[in-house]
């Protein structure tokens, strides 16, 4: 039967099981937007910024493990999904980003909102492209959705003109794919996991380190096992938050910059790091050349590119985190490491990362902390970039699976208050806080009219320092106390809020905070809390840039300042 | 570690922008191509490109491995330590005379190399060989004066019955 192209979309997501579009409509788009009411199950959720459409589609695909659908017009439109798509990609987000182009006889004529999407998204997405055939539209939205799930996920755009949403052509939905150049290695080498296991097997400081694949790859009881059989601590990235109860005896917490101070001397000190769907970033690295210098490593990823990049594996196993795991945990023997663990506590009690000033000036970390006291860890939390991203990493204790949504990679002020969105769209029944920073909430500040129309009860914890902190903290740290252009003039984010028909209060006294907290809990819809909280807070430990992870400043040590 | 060139070649499909992917991979990498050859392969649909890269062997299969993750490049192989036969063509218009012309085709000649298109004040060369080979010759010629060079980049493939084939 003959369908135009963008029916033909249609079918095609509707195929795909997308519920939910996040998008603005736009010339290109006319005909696409058109042909929406002829297909009510799919919900589209109108933006007011297509950078806000693309992080949202990217936080639902986080929390859902489907892919996350966005949709912009030609141009601007696609331009503005630029970020998005990045960090979707550095973070291995499965996003499928469809783009409206000028029709077939303009491309290349510099015509009215016309740019060359896909050479700009060329090195940031997984694969792109422009379909000028409409023959190949299904057969193109069905290799997108697979490459975009499978593997290491990642963001794949589609570029569509207008005229090939126009134009009929027979449709049917193609049952398989044929990608001769895309293969994904799934099940790792069996040589490989049973060296893997003799090493685990005669660890005596074995640690492991668990990135985002296990939250991707729902590696959660593996990785439980592994860790409980051969008794390892389990450390964290950022991103790996969420993959491993953070309340469990072996939970150490994250390692890297911003790290807890025994995890980094954990991985320091350990003879055998077992890292699990991680990349070994260099926030979670620091100076590679004096990281865990007297370890052997089991590196495990998906991607095997990923594999010797910037850390060298003694045994690099190519998989998924799943099955890995799966297959070391029958070669593994149950082991005890009592010494290695008192040795973890101990450095735990004698480097207390987390605990909060005494004092009665409002500070952030205690505001983190009352979030989690007031929800018990039962809540979604969704950051920004920066301080404010910290320390929600740091003092919310993360024992639910994949409840921490944070922009690792690219670091995109501006990443929360989309990104929630699209969490709670994807997980409605869950309660999400979007815990932001003053300036990047005013990077994406006008989704708060995307939470009015659609009535995404959110809450909205505003740290507010009154300037971009952790830049601010390294001009304070690195830059001889050189203020410049970190200071930020702000609104009235309660005014902003309810012009936006959201409630809120403003909270400048530590007392308030709890009460604030249950206020925002108790009520049935968005809210905001403006903390204004002490400005010159800093995030500790950090390890100074271009330093080993040993190298751990833990207060403020008025020594350093000048340094550098 | 030691840097050395290496030499790669990838099946890749026959479709627009592949080339852009590649070369643009390269580049977002910091990895530089010493030359690049592309054209049909014996296979309907897919090319076959010759890289000549020049790094130590972690960076080179770090590129060999990035290469591979892309979508339309369906195998990648770096040949380097296999023995191969390996090609370039280079086109060499050099400066002559008729004093110096029997000279010109005197030392072409002795490199099994060809003379493809003549004019009263220059003669074009056409030498095909390993990059050894190519250089000797230029350097010989260039003490006549030389006035274009134009070169393809190396090809190559396993000697024997060894073949790469796509999926």
């Amino acid at each position: 039967m003959k369908k135009t192209g963008a029916q033909i979309l249609c079918e095609s997501l509707i195929q795909e099981g997308v519920e939910v579009i996040f998008g603005i409509p736009g010339g290109a788009l006319l005909p696409l937007y058109d042909t929406f009411p002829q297909y009510p199950q799919l919900r589209h959720i109108l933006f007011r910024h297509e950078q806000g459409a693309a992080h949202a589609a990217d936080g639902y695909a986080r929390v859902t493990h489907r892919a996350g659908v966005c949709l912009a017009t030609s141009g601007p439109g696609a331009t503005n999904l630029v970020t998005g798509i990045a960090n979707a990609y550095v973070d291995s987000s499965p996003l499928i980003a469809l783009t409206g182009q000028v029709s077939r006889p303009f491309i290349g004529k510099d015509a009215f909102q016309e740019i060359d999407i896909t050479g700009i998204t060329l090195p940031i997405t997984k694969h792109n492209y422009l379909v000028t055939d409409t023959g190949e539209l299904a057969k193109t939205i069905k290799e997108a959705f697979y490459i975009a799930t499978t593997g290491r996920p990642g963001p794949v755009l589609i570029d569509i003109p207008k005229d090939v949403q126009q134009e009929e052509v027979e449709f049917s939905y193609p049952e398989r794919v044929n990608l001769p150049g895309y293969r994904i290695i799934s099940k790792g080498h069996t040589v490989q996991i049973k060296r893997a296991a003799k090493l685990i097997n005669e660890a005596e400081r074995p640690v492991i380190i668990a990135g985002r694949g296990i939250i991707i790859s729902q590696a959660y009881s593996e990785l439980k096992e592994i860790a409980e059989k051969a008794q390892i601590p389990v450390i964290t990235t950022l991103l790996g938050i969420g993959s491993f109860p953070e309340n469990h005896i072996l939970s150490v917490g994250m390692l890297g910059m911003h790290g807890l101070a025994h995890a980094n001397m954990a991985v320091q000190n350990a003879d055998l790091l077992i890292a699990i769907g991680m990349r070994f970033d260099d926030r979670a690295t620091c100076a590679t050349s004096g990281f865990a210098p007297h370890t052997r490593i089991i590196h495990i990823d998906i991607d095997p590119a990923e594999i010797g990049k910037n850390v060298p594996a003694d045994i690099p196993i190519v998989g998924d985190a799943k099955n890995v795991l799966r297959n070391i945990n029958k070669e593994i023997k149950q082991r005890e490491h009592l010494d290695w663990l008192s040795q973890l506590d101990q450095w735990r009690y004698e480097h207390p990362s987390l605990e909060i000033k005494q004092t009665g000036g409002l500070l952030p970390q205690y505001v983190i902390q009352q979030i989690y006291e007031a929800t018990q860890g039962d809540a979604i939390v969704v950051t920004g970039i920066g301080q404010n991203q910290m320390w929600a990493a740091q003092h919310f204790v993360y024992n639910k699976p994949n409840s921490f949504v944070s922009s690792g990679g690219l670091g995109p002020m501006g990443f929360e208050l989309p990104g929630a969105i699209g969490v709670k769209v994807g997980r409605p029944e869950e309660t999400v806080w979007c815990v932001a920073g003053d300036g990047g909430f005013q990077m994406t500040i006008q989704e708060l009219a995307t939470i009015t129309q659609e009535n995404l009860a959110i809450k909205i914890a505003i740290i507010n320092n009154g300037c971009l902190g952790m830049v601010r903290q390294w001009q304070e740290l690195f830059y001889q106390r050189c203020y410049v252009d970190t200071k930020l003039w702000n609104p009235d984010f309660v005014g902003i809020a309810e012009a936006y028909d959201i409630p809120g209060i403003k909270v400048k006294h530590k007392e308030e905070v709890i009460p604030a907290i249950q206020k925002a809990m108790d009520y049935p819809g968005p809210f905001l809390i403006d903390f204004v909280v002490e400005p010159e807070e800093n995030v500790y430990p950090i390890v100074q840039p271009g330093e080993s992870l040993s190298k751990i400043l833990e207060t403020p040590n008025p020594e350093i300042i000048g340094r550098y | 570690m030691f840097t050395a060139k290496h030499t790669l070649v990838a099946l890749v499909e026959d479709k627009p922008g592949v080339l852009t992917r590649v070369a643009g991979l390269f580049r977002r990498r910091g990895f530089n191509i010493q030359s690049l050859a592309v054209g049909h392969s014996e296979q309907a649909g897919l090319s076959r490109m010759t890289f000549v890269v020049s790094g130590n062997s972690t960076e080179v299969e770090q590129v060999r491995k990035q290469l591979e993750k892309l979508i339309n490049v369906v195998s990648v192989s770096d040949i380097t330590e296999e023995a191969i036969v390996s090609r370039e063509l280079t086109l060499v218009k050099v400066t002559s005379t008729a004093s110096t012309r029997s000279e010109i085709i005197q030392i072409v000649d002795i490199f099994r190399a060809n003379i493809v298109d003549v004019s009263s004040d220059s003669l074009t060369v056409e030498v095909t060989g390993d990059e050894d080979k190519v250089k000797s010759l230029i350097e010989l010629l260039s003490a006549f004066g030389i006035k274009e060079i134009t070169r393809t980049g190396r090809v190559a493939l396993t000697r024997g019955s060894n073949f790469q084939k796509g999926n």
